[in-house]
């Protein structure tokens, strides 16, 4: 049966006639078929190869970002002033977000808020909407374990101050991004911020990674920033001016305790201060670091300066008389007055008395160009340098143009501007043996070498004055420590607004301890006291006497002084100094 | 010659089989570096949250506080100091 029917169809074929054209029509269209897929494959092959190849490594390869965290800021002992924890924010593009009103009650409990605060978050926006910013990480997983369609996380990092406003000045601030914004945050964010890294990984049909394809871009993490702040002193300073500025009503205050070894910055506060967790309404001045971005006239603490260089240049000898007059030294138009006139005063006890009078006399009796290098030398009219952004150099005009009466104002410290921690160094001269250290805000490993100013012989008697000056008889007994013997002066200036000045005073004590080995210089600086006192030795002396005392107690420095040495003159017979 | 075939064409499945053990071996090594690095981010993490607890507890504000509320720790005043000077000739 089946030979029969090939057969036939061979039969058939044989017999029946081909249409000429078929057969090359018939390879012509499979051979443009074949060409069309060459062309299309070669096409494929190298002109659109790129494109294929992403989408094709997009099937199983993936970008990984690899985290890395901001350099912790710590104190000179490893304790955290600020620190980076990673947090979760949770977001949605507004038209991907598809919750059930179930799902949207349920993320509103996990993320405690209600759902319909929620909602109008999601609808506030027209295209992207954050549910929430910077959550803990566990939260944030309990939130998209519920699966809501759309709901998307991201990893963020969050910085923490543990200290908060007690040392906000000096640390500063990160904003967005965890970047530098204020303080020390700003000035060192290229070491304490870390390089993302990433890598390129094969995954799985989970999405767990299952090889790692190209080069490894390791993250970088920020290194970690050791400060010279302990954090104790800067507790007990902050905590004494705060106390010193609610007494007095004051309007601002600083605190800046210095080690003079090191040139390390131990301590430094200011107020008003802010806390740095919650900044969200702050407003900008308070977050200025006063003792180093603005300035003030110092006063009378400028006096042991002008006595320096007066003791250097031989033009006197601590013990020389100076007439006061009657408490009045005019000069051309101007007089200059001492408001309590004592008689003829020996040098030291210019300084003690803080007679204005006598230290422009002593000024008037050297060159102008003197001065100007004695103050300069002492680092004036420079900034400190202590590595925080936006310090000032104040003000110390060249001497050319000095008029006769600015060099006897300069000599007591009107017309010219200094900041605290400025002040502070200049101390330095004369708590060590006449070097001016230079002051950093970084830990730094043992003693540094100052630069010298003055001979060991005018430092250590202008030392003595300063001591005279914390002793009855002196304008601050009020900052004397129980078991060591302080040195310092005050300082009570009348404040320049415009061109004039006014009745606000600027009340300040710098002084250093124990005055047989200075460990610590202390200045201390508050603006505007009201409520009755505004001398230097009644607002600053008791704040400098509670800093110094604590902080000399915590470093552990021998006492030099029987615990009992504290005298206070009797009600009344104060010495007020000049203003 | 058809000896030494079947011998290369033994040790090329054993090659064969080894690439593809020492292939998953590889694969299973990679994913359990990957949990362990995880977890290691994860420590650290944790690390810097205990240290940012650690200074919370320690502030000083609060260790005064506690100690003067609390502990009714006080400054003893002057009067009650007595300071001993080890640097002394004849102290023990």
């Amino acid at each position: 049966m089946s030979g029969a029917a090939t057969g036939f169809k061979r039969a058939d074929a044989t017999s029946l006639p081909l249409p000429r054209f078929r057969a090359p029509a018939v390879f012509g269209v499979l051979g443009l078929v074949f060409a069309g897929l060459l062309g299309r494959a070669l096409y494929l092959q190298w002109v659109d190869n790129d494109f294929l190849q992403e989408k094709g490594a997009a099937r199983f390869s993936r970008e990984i970002e690899l985290p890395a965290h901001r350099g912790r800021v710590v104190d000179r002992f490893g304790d955290v002033l600020a620190v980076s924890t990673p947090m979760k924010s949770l977001w949605t593009f507004s038209d991907k977000f598809d919750a059930s009103p179930a799902e949207l009650a349920a993320l509103a409990r996990v993320l405690e808020t209600t759902p319909q605060k929620l909602a109008a978050r999601v609808s506030a926006n027209e295209d992207f909407a954050v549910l929430a910013k910077q959550i803990p990480p566990e939260q944030a997983a309990r939130a998209m374990a519920l699966k809501i369609k759309g709901l998307n996380e991201q990893n963020e990092y969050r910085r923490y101050y543990p200290g908060g406003e007690v040392a906000a000045q000096v640390v500063g601030f990160t904003g967005d991004k965890d970047a530098g914004q204020e303080g020390i945050e700003l000035a060192q964010q290229s070491w304490l911020a870390g390089q993302v890294g990433s890598r390129r990984v094969i995954i799985n049909r989970r999405g767990d990674a299952v090889e790692d394809v190209a080069a490894i871009r390791a993250p970088q993490a920020g290194r970690d920033l050791a400060l010279s702040i302990d954090s104790r002193l800067q507790y007990v300073a902050y905590r004494e001016l705060k106390a010193a500025v609610e007494r007095f009503s004051a309007r601002a205050g600083g605190v800046v305790v210095i080690d003079t070894k090191t040139g390390e910055i131990l301590a430094l506060a200011n107020l008003p201060t802010y806390n740095p967790n919650a900044r969200n309404k702050v407003a900008r001045e308070r977050m200025r670091n006063r003792a180093l971005t603005d300035v003030f006239e110092p006063g009378s603490t400028m006096k042991p300066f002008t006595i320096a260089t007066a003791l250097e240049t031989g033009k006197v000898r601590p013990d020389s008389m100076i007439h006061t007059e009657v408490g009045a030294l005019t000069i051309g138009p101007n007089t200059i007055h001492d408001a309590h006139p004592a008689g003829p005063l020996t040098v030291e006890q210019v300084i003690q008395k803080s007679s204005n009078v006598g230290a422009a006399k002593i000024a008037l009796s050297m060159p102008a160009e003197t001065l100007w290098h004695a103050f300069s030398d002492a680092g004036f009219g420079t900034p400190p340098r202590t590595g925080f952004p936006g310090e000032v150099a104040g003000r110390l005009r060249p001497a050319k143009t000095w008029k006769p009466i600015e060099q006897a104002t300069m000599s007591y410290g009107h017309g010219l501007s200094v900041n605290l921690v400025q002040l502070a160094r200049a101390y330095t001269i004369f708590a060590t043996d006449g070097e001016l250290k230079p002051v950093t805000l970084f830990k730094t490993d043992g003693p540094v070498a100052g630069r010298p100013v003055v001979s060991p012989q005018t430092a250590r008697a202008v030392r003595k004055m300063l001591e005279m000056a914390t002793q009855p008889g002196g304008t601050a007994p009020k900052a004397q420590v129980p078991g060591y013997r302080v040195a310092g002066k005050t300082g009570t200036a009348r404040k320049l607004e415009g061109r004039v000045y006014t009745s606000k005073y600027v009340a300040s004590f710098v002084g250093f301890a124990p005055a047989s080995n200075p460990r610590l210089v202390v200045a201390v600086m508050l603006d505007e006291p009201s409520g009755g006192a505004y001398y230097g030795g009644d607002v600053a002396g008791p704040v400098f006497s509670n800093v110094t005392g604590a902080a000399l107690r915590m470093l552990g420095v021998p006492t030099d002084a029987p615990v009992d040495n504290v005298i206070l003159p009797p009600p009344g017979s104060e010495i007020r100094e000049e203003t | 010659m058809t000896r030494s075939s079947l011998i290369l064409l033994g040790a090329l499945v054993a090659c064969a089989l080894s690439l593809v053990t020492s292939r998953h071996d590889a694969r299973r090594l990679f994913v359990e570096l990957e949990r362990e690095q995880a977890r290691a981010r994860q420590f650290d993490t944790e690390y810097g949250q205990l240290q940012l607890e650690q200074s919370t507890w320690g502030m000083p504000a609060r260790v005064e506080k506690i100690a003067r509320e609390n502990l009714r720790m006080q400054l003893p005043p002057a009067a009650r100091v007595e300071i001993v000077d080890t640097t002394a000739k004849g102290t023990p």
